[in-house]
């Protein structure tokens, strides 16, 4: 019962609206810079991971929670360990195959 | 007109080999059959109500161990399959094509659709039980993962008889992966059904993760766990983080597939490299996870029957926490040999090495664990012991194979095949057999025999040295790894011949576990105690199987091995106190996982095909039922006082 009430009192998501058009927008928006203009390729690439990382944050804000939460070791783990993960990919990755790029 | 409706059939339907007429009349004759048992017995609305709409998660459980199970024995007869073509030289069994898909489908279904799942499966049983949970966090979201997998698992199995099997490893490097190599759907049928059933995979991640560290007992602190929820909570880690760099990986490689892109292709700058480099940052992660949950199962199992606590507890959970970190530097250890600069090289190869000493911390946890412990040779614990040395064999072959220098020699060549079965196997294969003799009573009220189950335990592993153990010497000797036949004169026969012997007795001692799974089903000891093994952790502490609610009262835990201390504390004379009931509070049933799974495989099966007209709809079905859950309001209900009583009363708890 109580459960009902509350969600149907939470009114409009907004918030998770408003997620969801920026999301799109910066992926359009990253898809159009790499595809419709031709910038030099580092240009190009410095622009989408800055568009990337700006949508991580739109993420975390608007959909998943991370300012919410009884126990906040639990997100700044949960980020950190995203970091490190993130990271070794990326790093890996260019370091592996720089001989081969 | 009826010519090109021959020639569609002839190429939507794979043909010309009678083994596959074979499996076509069974595949019908089966479905036939089952159909006709259900509507026989009006069993239709049972199965609904009772399976297919279920959200308890010790029947999802239960059903993906069926599930797994099958694809065992599917895994198993491609397996076989191999074995009968190389006994001998020169064979003609298999063709080289055919070959190329058997062991595609072993290798796949055994890791994805056999180790994984059935993993997914005895947590699911086990954990919210040793947490004193009543559910997991996310019911619903517990039902989608399990049907996620079923139909890609199923999806991935059609291949076999409509439009043709993936053949390009389990791996599926590319550019033989590509679609200018590898024209036709079989390699579809593995980016897309795997695709579908790894969504579920990381579903499952995240709803145990959040499980296990927001529903755990009063009192039960992250330290107070028992080891296998440990182990199930850090291979959730590992499933969050490891599973989006594979769903990326097949989702490039769809795009070049369907859709002509060049991710992976040389020619049009694309690097043939980056799926090697993508598939193992998630593959060899994976590997942990198939391996992680079954060392806490062991933990437990060892401890249970060793009649101690467990040796070096916080010890155990460190050098888990370490596995997990490591698991993500050490993935380049297998492709050493691609031509990658020296420094890299040498990076993995310690990266590979440094993982080995968590492991092998573990290992001597468990020794000591036994030492001086009184120990009760059952089932489950046969496969806990011989997993220590079977496992360790494959645990030092890892370290030769880490060195790149001498894996220049050894890759793959029957070597790295015997090695991985022997963590493979000996690990998870050993694990699971041993977590299901271990948990069957909790799961079905009732044991398995343990007379044939040592049987089948001594037949399956004596076999599997008998299989195995040669492969080292033959992959030392040259025989390389996928290669469908070979010449008489190169001093392998004897060898392939006594691995095949080998390979044949595993099928016999997986038979005759079938068969006690039968027996025991008709004729088992009853569990009427919910505590046959005289157990440590609170899965025991409910009846067998435990009730829709798990626990009637959620119990208050005080110390590690909670209810090893409640017993004691029950002999010392502490007379419990039992406080009234309450009404449970308990997710409703729903039918929307299995319908969206339905359309999510109706929409593969479109793409696999590149019939856009089937695949389009597919997921507009997929997003209607999202849509149709997001207004359901009404998803829970309450089990009245009453019927805990009168539940409880009937498993004998009320006394
Ligand atoms: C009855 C027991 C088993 C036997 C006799 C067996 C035998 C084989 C054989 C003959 C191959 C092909 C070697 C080649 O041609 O390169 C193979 C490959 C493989 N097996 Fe098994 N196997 C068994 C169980 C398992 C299990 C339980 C797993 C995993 C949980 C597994 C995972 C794999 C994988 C990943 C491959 C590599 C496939 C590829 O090359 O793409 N096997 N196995
Ligand atoms: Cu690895």
């Amino acid at each position: 019962m109580n459960g009902t009430q509350k969600q149907l009192k939470a009114g409009f998501p907004w918030k998770q609206v408003i997620g969801l058009i920026l999301s799109l927008t910066l992926t359009f928006l990253a898809l159009w810079i790499a595809v419709g203009l031709s910038l030099p390729v580092h240009v190009t690439i410095a622009i989408i991971v800055s568009l990337a990382i700006f949508q991580a944050f739109i993420q975390l804000f608007m959909f998943m929670h991370v300012t919410e939460g009884t126990e906040p070791v639990h997100q700044l783990m949960g980020i950190l360990f995203g970091i490190y993960v993130a990271f070794t990919v990326v790093a890996g990755t260019l370091w592996i195959l720089a001989y081969a790029l | 007109m009826i010519d090109s409706v021959k020639s569609f059939l002839g190429w939507f339907f794979v043909t010309g080999d009678p083994m596959i007429y074979g499996a076509d009349a069974s595949i019908a004759l089966v479905s036939i059959g089952i159909v006709a048992v259900l509507t026989y017995f009006k069993k239709w609305k049972w199965l609904w109500n009772e399976w297919l709409t279920t959200v308890d998660h010790k029947k999802i459980g239960i059903m993906y161990i069926i599930a797994a199970l099958l694809m065992l024995f599917r895994g198993g007869m491609d397996a076989l399959m191999m074995r009968a073509q190389l006994t001998l030289p020169n064979m003609h069994f298999l063709d080289a094509e055919h070959y190329n898909q058997v062991f595609t489908t072993h290798g796949t279904i055994m890791i994805i659709f056999v180790a994984m799942p059935f993993i997914f499966g005895l947590m699911n049983i086990a954990v919210p039980l040793q947490i004193g949970a009543r559910d997991v966090a996310y019911p619903f979201l517990n039902a989608l993962s399990f049907w996620l997998f079923f139909f890609g698992a199923m999806l991935f199995n059609l291949s076999f008889v409509i439009g043709g099997s993936p053949d390009a490893g389990w791996s599926s490097y590319a550019p033989y992966a590509g679609a200018e190599m590898n024209p036709g759907v079989g390699q579809n049928y593995y980016l897309i059904g795997v695709q579908i059933s790894g969504i579920g995979s990381l579903a499952t991640g995240i709803n145990f993760l959040v499980t296990i560290l927001k529903m755990r007992a009063p009192g039960m602190t992250l330290f107070k766990m028992p080891m296998f929820t440990w182990s199930i909570l850090i291979t959730s880690v590992i499933v969050v983080f490891a599973f989006p760099a594979f769903t990326v990986a097949l989702a490039l490689m769809t795009i070049d597939r369907l859709f002509g892109a060049h991710f992976f292709t040389i020619a049009a700058g694309g690097s043939p490299m980056l799926w090697a480099n993508l598939f193992w940052f998630w593959g060899h992660p994976e590997v942990y996870i198939v391996l992680l949950p079954v060392f806490g199962i062991f933990s437990e199992v060892i401890a249970t029957f060793a009649h101690k606590t467990l040796f070096g507890y916080a010890v155990m959970v460190w050098s888990m926490v370490a596995i997990s970190v490591l698991s993500f530097i050490t993935w380049l250890h297998h492709f050493f040999t691609m031509g990658n600069t020296a420094p890299v090289n040498a990076f993995f190869s310690i990266s590979t090495m440094l993982i080995a000493i968590p492991t092998g911390v573990k290992i001597f946890n468990w020794l000591f664990t036994l030492n001086k412990g009184r120990i009760q040779f059952t089932t489950p614990m046969l496969w806990a012991l011989a997993f220590i040395p079977n496992f360790t064999i494959g645990g030092v072959t890892g370290v030769m194979l880490a060195m790149a220098p001498a894996d220049y020699q050894y890759h793959n060549s029957y070597f790295l095949v015997a090695h991985f079965h022997s963590t493979l196997i000996a690990g998870t294969v050993f694990g699971i057999f041993c977590g299901l003799h271990y948990w069957w009573p909790k799961m079905f009220g009732y044991m398995l025999d343990e007379v044939k189950g040592k049987w089948s335990f001594w037949i399956f592993m004596i076999s599997f040295n008998i299989c195995f153990m040669p492969m080292y010497f033959l992959g030392l000797m040259g025989m390389t790894r996928r290669m469908y036949t070979y010449p008489a004169g190169l001093g392998w026969t004897p060898i392939n011949v006594v691995m095949s012997i080998g390979a044949a007795g595993m099928g016999i001692g997986f038979a005759l576990m079938a068969y006690n799974i039968v027996w025991s089903a008709v004729r088992g000891k009853k569990d009427t105690t919910g505590d046959p093994w005289n157990g440590r952790t609170l899965e025991w502490a409910t009846a067998s199987p435990a009730a829709e609610y798990n626990f009637a009262h959620i119990p208050e835990i005080k110390s590690r091995d909670a209810f090893a201390a409640m017993k004691e504390a029950r002999a010392a004379g502490h007379a419990e106190t039992v406080p009234p009931y309450k009404a449970i509070h308990m997710p409703n049933n729903t039918g929307i996982p299995v319908i969206m799974s339905a359309f999510m495989f109706i929409a593969g099966f479109g793409f696999v095909f590149e019939w856009y007209w089937m695949g389009i709809p597919g997921l507009i079905g997929v997003v209607a039922c999202m849509i149709a859950r997001s207004f359901v309001y009404d998803d829970h209900h309450y089990i009245p006082v009453e019927k805990v009583k009168q539940t409880e009363a009937a498993t004998g708890r009320l006394s």
